[in-house]
């Protein structure tokens, strides 16, 4: 057992020293290989100096002794990169799986030159670095693909919060009214901001009516008219009087036949519908400019 | 000389404003204030002309289910006298938290702010009403004088 310990540890060291000794040759390999030649297209020069970075890494994480450990330190200082290698690969339309193929393209030349090596070394020996090395290379490839996904996942969560704030904006019809137009599906995060947008809209404008339209809503089941409800208590709460527009014949009838009570809510089958009744309650009164028609014709 | 103005230091001062009570409340209210509230409200409708009550509430951070009921209470005890109750100034943040723990008031009038309140009180009187009992109230009121 403690052989094995001790094998693998000269294993490791072996491939250490071999990836700083043959760092040159290595870098000028893995430039010519496709992940490096497409991503670093400036200058050869560059992706050699990356190439480099990498193979440094590498020498290091097999320093520590623990070749499959992806939290290794060592990757931290070619995490970036490497994420930036992926992200470019993945806008150039690759899938991951591709992109996988490709840092797994990169063991195939490092194990060629350890093996030209050991040509006068005994066999075991050999084996061990070669293992020791695949056991590397899969730790990076590791690397790349955890990196490459974290970024997906922060874009994604970054997209997310954007959609959130871009797709909730609270627009002043009238003195004293306000209007949110929902677009899109309304989930509990969705109809939170939308209520709290609202709510300081109403204070803000110091508004007395706010249009909810649905318009742009897909469907409507029994959480979305709790959300809606929920918005509509709220803005009551402050003052406002809250009216439901945009309702399609579809949407009555989905209502209707979940049997959800809107019997609480001002409703108007459009947004003009609800502007004019709105505007009615005020005493403002909407007709056209006589004087300016017969002057005209 | 009533109970609040005899010097009870905790008391929520009920200030008159023309014909409309205006009352502020600030931070928590406990219960021996909330009942001290009521009656506060209740006799100085009871004593003097009354048309309206204001609260304002722009100065309390949470409002629970006690505090709703306190004023669901009060506007009760004043839609008895022919008094008209308006909740004015609550912030987004309470209206959040209210909807969420499922408190709406209903029955309660509100308003944004103690201007509009005011205007709402003297205006007409459909205008203020929400609920059926309160306008089947304003239309004795209103036959009353």
């Amino acid at each position: 057992m403690t052989d094995q310990v001790g094998a693998n540890e000269a294993a490791a060291a072996q491939v250490c020293s071999f990836l700083q000794r043959r760092r040159e040759q290595i870098a000028q390999r893995w430039a010519d290989a496709s992940l490096f030649r497409t991503v670093f297209t400036l200058s050869r020069e560059e992706a050699v100096e990356a190439c480099k970075a990498v193979v440094d890494a590498l020498a290091d994480v097999a320093l520590s002794g623990r070749p499959e450990d992806i939290a290794a330190p060592a990757f931290g200082t070619v995490r970036d990169q490497l994420g930036r290698m992926a992200a470019s690969r993945a806008r150039a339309g690759f899938t991951p799986a591709q992109i996988s193929e490709e840092v797994a393209a990169l063991r195939a030349p490092v194990v060629e030159l350890l093996r030209g090596e050991f040509t006068d070394s005994s066999e075991a020996t050999a084996q061990e670095g070669v293992l020791a090395l695949t056991v590397l290379m899969g730790s990076l490839r590791l690397v790349v693909m955890e990196t490459a996904l974290s970024a997906g996942e922060e874009l994604i969560a970054r997209q997310r919060l954007q959609l959130l704030e871009v797709a909730t904006p609270v627009i002043k019809l009238w003195e004293g009214i306000v209007a949110v137009p929902l677009i899109g599906t309304l989930d509990s995060a969705r109809s939170q901001v939308v209520m709290e947008s609202l709510l300081e809209a109403i204070v803000a404008q110091r508004a007395q009516y706010a249009i909810l339209d649905i318009t742009g809503v897909p469907t409507v089941d029994s959480l979305v008219a709790q959300h809606l409800m929920k918005t509509v208590a709220a803005a009551r709460l402050m003052g406002a009087e809250c009216i439901v527009s945009g309702i399609r014949p579809a949407i009555a009838q989905t209502i209707v036949h979940l049997g959800i009570d809107l019997g609480t809510i001002l409703t108007r089958a459009g947004l003009a519908d609800a502007l004019a009744y709105a505007l009615a309650q005020q005493g403002i009164e909407v007709s056209a400019h006589r004087m300016a028609r017969a002057s005209t014709r | 000389m009533n109970r609040a103005a005899a010097g009870h230091p905790l008391a929520v001062p009920v200030l008159a404003l023309g014909d409309v009570l205006l009352v502020t409340l600030q931070g928590e209210l406990h219960d021996g204030m909330a009942e001290q509230l009521q009656q506060d409200i209740a006799q100085r409708i009871a004593r003097s002309t009354v048309s309206g009550v204001v609260i304002d509430i722009s100065g309390v951070d949470i409002v629970d289910s006690f505090l709703g009921r306190v004023l669901s209470d009060i506007a009760a005890g004043a839609r008895l006298m022919a008094v008209r109750t308006v909740l004015v100034g609550m912030r987004p943040a309470v209206a959040i938290t209210m909807v969420e723990l499922g408190l709406t008031l209903p029955g309660l009038v509100t308003a944004l702010d103690t201007e509009r309140a005011l205007d709402m009180l003297a205006t007409a009187p459909q205008l203020a009403a929400v609920s059926v009992p309160a306008e089947r109230k304003e239309a004795r009121d209103a036959g009353l004088p």
